[in-house]
């Protein structure tokens, strides 16, 4: 469509002293709008990711999971407790643009790279920093683990059915929406720094990127007497909608269904029992209503119930699984996957960044950096760190 | 302090909630945004009421997405309003529009067009599926983008059927990458000149969140996550991992040592083979059926107190009302009160970031629809 984008970051340094996923997932995004990362990692294993081995898979060693966090990073390894390898990493910082860290709130003013320190280096550098709970509270000095901050933040009860348990959600939803939550802040800080010369502090914490991500839903509760929310009997997808909305069970499969008028439903399921609700039943009685729906959906498949909705302009879905969804035309069509690589040219698949710049798709296709592969480039060589 | 994004100028032809999330995070930035919306009834969303919850005449929903824009209704399909959208666009850096692909450029405000307003146009555009294949003229509806992306099948437990995640997560996931590539491109607007294109979809979005994962499928013979048949959380981390019910209430178990956990919950047969780095997932199911037994002994509260102070990862699952109790959240200072357009004090929600130590509140209301177009439809916003 168009030529290939000049990459917005193009020539900034950016230092990730940060392990697992929120901060080195900030730092991915930076280079895939085009940063180089310099991971800054302890010299014995680095980055505690790269031995989190999920699933049992590998690549070249480390973790499958540290390369889809990390690919097209380099790596210097400096103890931060040595006073020698502090400074070269101090001098390092003197060159750098933003850097990220997670350490517990305390942890790096102890070690003299709190934002105070770092700005009298650099008072150009953009600081962002990770932490679970913010930086007071009681709950400040908890481990700020995904899932963990899911419990606390009421989530769990968002998802599956009334009378189910608490369900989590099954993937580190809270790191990312951080992550995504840091880059933001970041990436503003860079703009107001072309104008006043300045960096800047950038403080992202897993609870409060939790609340940001409920905010509609949470809205509603603290602007109606605090009720918390009851999940749907069956089909639950959203406690705060009305029916139909959610997921219906067909005689091969399942579908989605979002918001649709009553009358509608009834005449297109051809169920006459709905057509006995008013609209405003859609809130007040919605168990029972989705559960004639539900019987409805129950005699034919999926197809038969798109074909009649989708040209009715209803809105619905299959149900898809990663099978069937990686063999979509619609995955296809935003042709999601890359080919990622490391030095020994082992491979990998892995998703590409989600942005599309100027038409072009962002890609990468170096994976993680073996820990240390750049300490002697960078940092200069050394007795203590080789 | 200033904010970072002072004097910045966003035109948001987007309603419902990814195209509006990415402006209000503009917003928390230090931009300026004005919502464009038809005149007759504006943003869907102003009428989508969840529970009966509504504000001031419009949603709840509404409020919270749309606190602290202004509002200028125009008939997009007139040549006239055409023609104000234009003269705003030319006092615009950035301009976000979610209109289903092919729309826009009928209306003669596709990227194109608006370059030749604003040559260094920031321009975003949010869509469903992306504007190619199959997919691309249906609905960009949140549940559906999770229905067809592979979602439901991780979370809940083994047997559950799909399982939705009970907030609109394609959405606000799309929100925040649209923001992200916005921001970028302001960057380099800055630095070179240049405006740009960013666009994205839920259905990219919901696929980068699941990224962990997918990579993992996607590099295991693509073999599929198994969710357990209790206390599942997580499709292909080893035990300890999930939520289990206590004596009173749920606890939550993240990563811990293994050989730990079961000296601490009484669990001798546990431990063995703990050793071998792969147990806790080649084990998990009868792991998950061990720590379950153990855990009813005591409420979770006793075992959070018990357990924390060993290193074990874990947490009470909370309800709303009791996360509020909590001093951690009224440390955060996330709830702002809002006067809405009647004087009524609402809460609503402030940034998820802090910026030199301060976060961006909630200070004013979402606007009535077109209540700033008197103001600013004679000429350019100012």
């Amino acid at each position: 469509m168009m030529t290939d984008p000049v990459m917005p970051l193009d020539g900034l340094r950016v230092l990730d002293f940060a392990q697992f996923l929120a901060g080195p997932v900030a730092a991915l995004r930076l280079a895939d709008l085009g940063a180089e990362v310099i991971k800054v990692e302890r010299p014995q294993g680095g980055d505690l990711c790269r031995s989190m081995v999920v699933n049992n898979q590998r690549l070249d060693g480390d973790s499958l999971v540290f390369h889809t966090f990390n690919r097209g990073k380099k790596s210097v390894a400096a103890d931060l407790k040595d006073p020698a390898d502090l400074a070269r990493v101090r001098s390092l910082i003197e060159t750098a643009d933003v850097m990220i860290h997670n350490f517990r709130p305390g942890v790096m003013d102890r070690i003299g790279l709190g934002y105070d320190a770092v700005r009298a280096l650099n008072p150009r550098i953009v600081y962002g920093a990770v932490s679970g709970y913010g930086t007071t509270g009681p709950w400040r000095d908890r481990p700020g683990q995904d899932l963990l901050v899911q419990s606390l933040s009421g989530i769990a009860w968002l998802s599956g059915n009334d009378g189910d348990g608490p369900v989590p959600t099954g993937y580190a939803m809270l790191d990312l929406a951080t992550a995504a939550n840091l880059v933001q802040g970041i990436l503003a800080c860079i703009v107001r720094r072309g104008v006043t010369g300045e960096g800047g502090l950038v403080e992202v914490d897993l609870l409060s990127s939790a609340i940001d991500m409920t905010f509609e839903q949470f809205t509603c509760f603290l602007n109606d007497d605090r009720l918390q929310p009851r999940r749907h009997e069956a089909g639950n997808a959203n406690p705060y909608q009305p029916a139909p909305y959610g997921i219906y069970k067909a005689s091969d499969g399942y579908f989605a269904l979002a918001m649709t008028p009553l009358a509608r439903v009834a005449e297109l399921f051809d169920a006459p029992a709905i057509a006995a609700f008013e609209q405003s039943d859609a809130f007040a009685r919605l168990d029972e209503i989705k559960a004639i729906v539900a019987r409805v959906c129950a005699e034919r498949p999926v197809q038969h119930w798109l074909d009649v909705l989708e040209p009715a302009g209803v809105w619905c879905a299959p149900v898809l699984d990663w099978p069937a969804f990686a063999a979509s035309d619609g995955f296809a069509a935003l042709d999601p996957v890359q080919t990622i690589r490391t030095a020994t040219g082992a491979e990998a698949e892995t998703t590409r960044c989600p942005i599309r710049l100027d038409g072009t798709v962002l890609r990468g296709s170096l994976a993680g950096p073996r820990l240390g592969a750049d300490t002697e480039t960078i940092l200069g060589a050394s007795e203590e760190t080789v | 302090m200033d904010w970072p994004l002072k004097g910045i100028t966003v035109l948001d032809f987007s309603q419902f909630l990814a195209g509006p999330y990415a402006s209000l995070r503009l917003l928390d930035l230090g931009a300026r945004v004005i919502k464009i919306e038809n005149p007759d009834g504006g943003d869907l969303c102003r009428r989508h009421y969840l529970s009966d919850t509504r504000i001031d005449g419009d949603s709840t929903l509404f409020h919270a997405i749309n606190r602290g824009k202004e509002s200028v209704a125009l008939d997009l399909k007139s040549r006239k309003g055409r023609a104000v959208a234009r003269d705003l666009i030319a006092g615009a850096d950035v301009v976000i529009q979610n209109f289903r692909p092919g729309v826009i450029a009928r209306l003669d405000l596709d990227f194109e067009a608006v370059r030749r307003i604003r040559p260094d146009i920031v321009y975003g555009s949010v869509s469903g599926y992306g504007d190619v294949g199959d997919w691309a003229e249906l609905p960009g509806q949140d549940l559906l983008a999770q229905a067809r992306s592979g979602i439901m099948w991780l979370s809940g437990n083994e047997g559950a059927g799909p399982v939705p995640i009970g907030l609109p997560i394609a959405d606000i996931a799309a929100g925040a990458t649209l923001a992200t590539g916005l921001l970028g491109a302001l960057v380099r607007q800055a630095r070179t000149g240049q405006g740009g294109l960013v666009e994205t979809s839920l259905l990219e979005a919901a696929a980068d969140m699941q990224f962990e994962f997918l990579t993992t499928y996607l590099n295991n013979g693509r073999k599929r996550p198994a969710r357990l048949p209790r206390g599942s959380a997580h499709g292909y981390l080893g035990a300890p991992y999930g939520v289990f019910e206590t004596s009173d209430g749920h606890l939550a178990l993240a990563m811990s040592p293994l050989a730990r956990l079961s000296e601490l919950l009484g669990l001798a047969d546990l431990g063995e083979g703990a050793a071998d780095p792969g147990a806790g997932f080649d084990r998990r199911v009868s792991i998950h059926d061990g720590i379950a037994r153990a855990l009813k002994r005591r409420s979770a509260a006793e075992w959070e107190e018990a357990l924390t102070p060993e290193g074990i990862w874990c947490a009470r699952v909370l309800t709303w009302d009791e996360m509020l109790a909590s001093s951690s959240f009224d440390a955060l200072e996330l709830v702002s009160h809002v006067l809405d357009n009647r004087g009524k004090a609402r809460s609503h929600m402030a940034a998820p970031f802090r910026l030199d130590g301060q976060r961006a509140g909630a200070s004013r209301p979402a606007p009535k629809l077109d209540a700033d177009g008197p103001r600013l439809r004679g000429g350019s916003a100012g």
